[in-house]
């Protein structure tokens, strides 16, 4: 059977599916017909979802064992594949791994991180900015199957043309053989954070994104503001996170979320190398600083020379003052 | 007991100059690259390991740096030498440019495997990411190519005899993962402050041998790593075209304001 299908793995179907969930549907359709697949089994609203983005195949990885270890994950999810064209999935820190090691299973090719994805000659290719953002590669995997992390915001969601019926199989991983995809690791433990105030949106995905430096002297109110008056996410600085001001999870750079909004304002922050690698695809880029001869200026859309502490109160409530 | 302890380091472009791309690939001077900062974790974590042992334990122990890249990474080993490693390997291959994920991957794994031949091997560690590409996936088709438990991200490791059992925070979850040695441990900026090297291990550094393999040396056949068993091309590599220029506005009192106006008018808001 030629290899035809555009496979998704969906991030999380408990509830109505995400945007970058979307995001990904619309790519994939593009490159062929669409199988959803989830480590859950999709909830009706997912279903409802999947219908209007014209998925008709949904498959339920329905593993005896723990799918948040990477052997399993990908154990469960090589067969699904055998005739598909393309596996794309959510550029999150263990999908990367996941798809490593089904690259290894399959020897398919790898592209990590794209955000955009078309074709080039019939083969699949993935547009990715690497070295802090200065360099913009375009690459076609040249294997019969290529797997994908794709970036948030690669593209905007899309509903199909034509809206299909969902059917949901399940696809199992018995618990000899998610033992054996272990490898010998064991996952003692698994906490996920409390996203507090969670009225904002996720960092990794947001369209919006409002970060804040050690130019806010350890105050972020300014910046919870300006983010709120936006429905934006908070981001932050490594010397920030480092400062105990706000939580690890805030932190945008090499060693952080890597990020690709529609907007990004950064405010008190100088725009240090390891900082921009996390921002700089970003589509427009903001910034408040007191000092003219910022590097993060250099990079900027806009920018304001000022002091934060003024400047984002009064930006937040000019946006409020509009849509009052 | 005593401890022999692989660490993959690669050399990068520096982040902090200027870099350039030919037919697909990343071209750099000597001066221009180093080692990649966040392989400074991994061999700093070796080095602890070892002075948690007795002396006649750590006169028996080995910390092994492995880098598979161009002449210039060499330079790569010569700094891991200074923060502690005692012995360095450079892979070096003509075939080996042009390499993927894959190809990188199945020339370090040959590369541990005949270090693993001389006598065995309780850890292999390996970085978080490599600064330029910032791919975080060799490390786990390492573990893959070698058949070894995959212990990635750490921000703590312990080791307890002959278990691992690491510390990670991914993905907006906190993981406590644990698995036999020997297992391959990528550790990230977290799990340790990387020391200043002394005089002393700066000078040692500048003359102490490297060991250099090739391809033929490993077993590897060249039709598999490189340009030939490449599963991706790069098509095109451009800087990224100028922004244009940045519009500037120094506040005066209606800073936000003016923010604000830029939004509505790029349609943002
Ligand atoms: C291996 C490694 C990995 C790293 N990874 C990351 C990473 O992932 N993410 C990251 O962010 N950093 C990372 N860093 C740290 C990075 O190099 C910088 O140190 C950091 O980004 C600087 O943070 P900052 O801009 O908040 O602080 P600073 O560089 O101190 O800048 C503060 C800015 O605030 C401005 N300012 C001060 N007061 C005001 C005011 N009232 N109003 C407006 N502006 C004001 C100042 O003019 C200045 O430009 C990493 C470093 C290393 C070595
Ligand atoms: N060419 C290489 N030689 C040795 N180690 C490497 C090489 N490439 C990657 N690594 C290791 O793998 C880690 C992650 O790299 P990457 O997957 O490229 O982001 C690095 O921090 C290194 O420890």
């Amino acid at each position: 059977m030629t290899r035809h299908i555009s496979v998704v793995l969906l991030d999380d179907v408990t509830g109505a599916l995400r945007g970058p969930d979307l995001e990904l549907l619309t790519v994939a359709r593009t490159l062929g017909p669409v199988r959803a697949v989830a480590f859950e089994a999709p909830s009706a609203d997912a279903l409802a979802a999947l219908g209007t983005y014209g998925v008709a195949d949904v498959v339920h990885l329905d593993v005896d064992g723990e799918p948040h270890l990477t052997g399993v994950a990908a154990a469960a999810l090589a067969p699904v594949l055998t005739d598909a064209r393309v596996l794309l999935a959510r550029a999150t820190f263990a999908n990367k791994e996941v798809l490593a090691r089904l690259a290894h299973l399959t020897g398919a090719g790898l592209l990590i991180d794209a955000a955009r994805v078309g074709e080039h000659d019939g083969l699949v290719a993935g547009w990715k900015r690497v070295f802090a953002g200065s360099w913009d590669v375009d690459s076609v995997v040249t294997t019969e199957l290529a797997l994908l992390t794709v970036r948030p915001n690669a593209v905007r969601p899309v509903p199909a043309d034509a809206p299909a019926d969902p059917v949901v199989r399940a696809v199992a991983l018995d618990a000899a053989a998610a033992e054996a995809a272990a490898g010998g690791v064991r996952l003692v433990s698994r906490t996920l954070h409390e996203t507090s105030g969670s009225a904002r949106p996720p960092l990794a995905e947001a369209s919006v994104v409002v970060a804040g430096g050690r130019g806010t002297l350890g105050d972020f109110g300014p910046v919870e503001d300006l983010a709120d008056a936006l429905g934006a996410a908070i981001g932050a600085t490594r010397d920030a996170v480092d400062e105990g001001w706000i939580d690890h999870d805030a932190q945008v750079g090499q060693t952080g979320v890597t990020i690709t909004p529609h907007l990004y304002i950064g405010a008190g922050i100088s725009g240090a190398p390891h900082h921009r690698g996390g921002m700089q695809a970003s589509e427009v880029i903001v910034a408040v600083n007191s000092d003219p001869e910022c590097p993060i200026f250099e990079i900027c859309d806009f920018a304001v020379v000022g002091d934060l502490a003024t400047v984002l109160p009064q930006a937040a409530a000019a946006l409020r003052a509009r849509t009052a | 007991m005593a401890r022999r302890i692989v660490v993959v380091v690669k050399h990068v472009p520096n982040i902090h100059s200027a870099r350039a791309f030919a037919d697909g690939r990343t071209v750099r001077g000597a001066e221009d690259g180093s080692l990649n900062e966040l392989d400074e974790h991994p061999v700093e974590e070796a080095v602890r390991i070892l002075e948690g042992l007795d002396e006649a334990e750590r006169a028996e122990s080995e910390i092994v740096v492995i880098t598979v890249g161009p002449a210039e990474a060499v330079d790569a080993l010569r700094r891991a030498f200074q923060l502690g490693a005692t012995t360095a390997i450079h892979v070096n291959d003509e075939a080996l440019a042009g390499s993927d994920y894959a190809g990188t991957a199945k020339a370090l794994a040959a590369a541990v495997r005949k270090v693993a031949a001389d006598g065995p091997i309780d850890l292999v560690l390996a970085g978080m990411a490599a600064l330029d590409g910032l791919g975080s996936v060799v490390p786990a088709l390492l573990a893959a190519e070698l058949g070894l438990p995959q212990l990635t991200n750490a921000g703590k490791l312990e080791l307890d005899g002959a278990t691992a059992r690491v510390e990670r925070v991914v993905d907006g979850a906190t993981e406590v993962l644990e698995a036999p040695l020997p297992a391959v441990v990528s550790v990230n900026d977290h799990i340790n402050r990387p020391r200043f090297p002394n005089f002393k291990l700066i000078m040692a550094a500048r003359t102490k041998p490297v060991t250099t393999w090739t391809l033929a040396d490993l077993g590897v056949d060249a039709a598999e790593v490189g340009e030939a068993g490449a599963r991706t091309r790069v098509l095109s590599a451009e800087p990224r075209p100028e922004r244009a220029p940045v519009e500037i506005h120094v506040d005066a009192g209606a800073g936000g304001e003016a923010l604000v106006e830029f939004l509505v008018r790029r349609g943002l808001v």
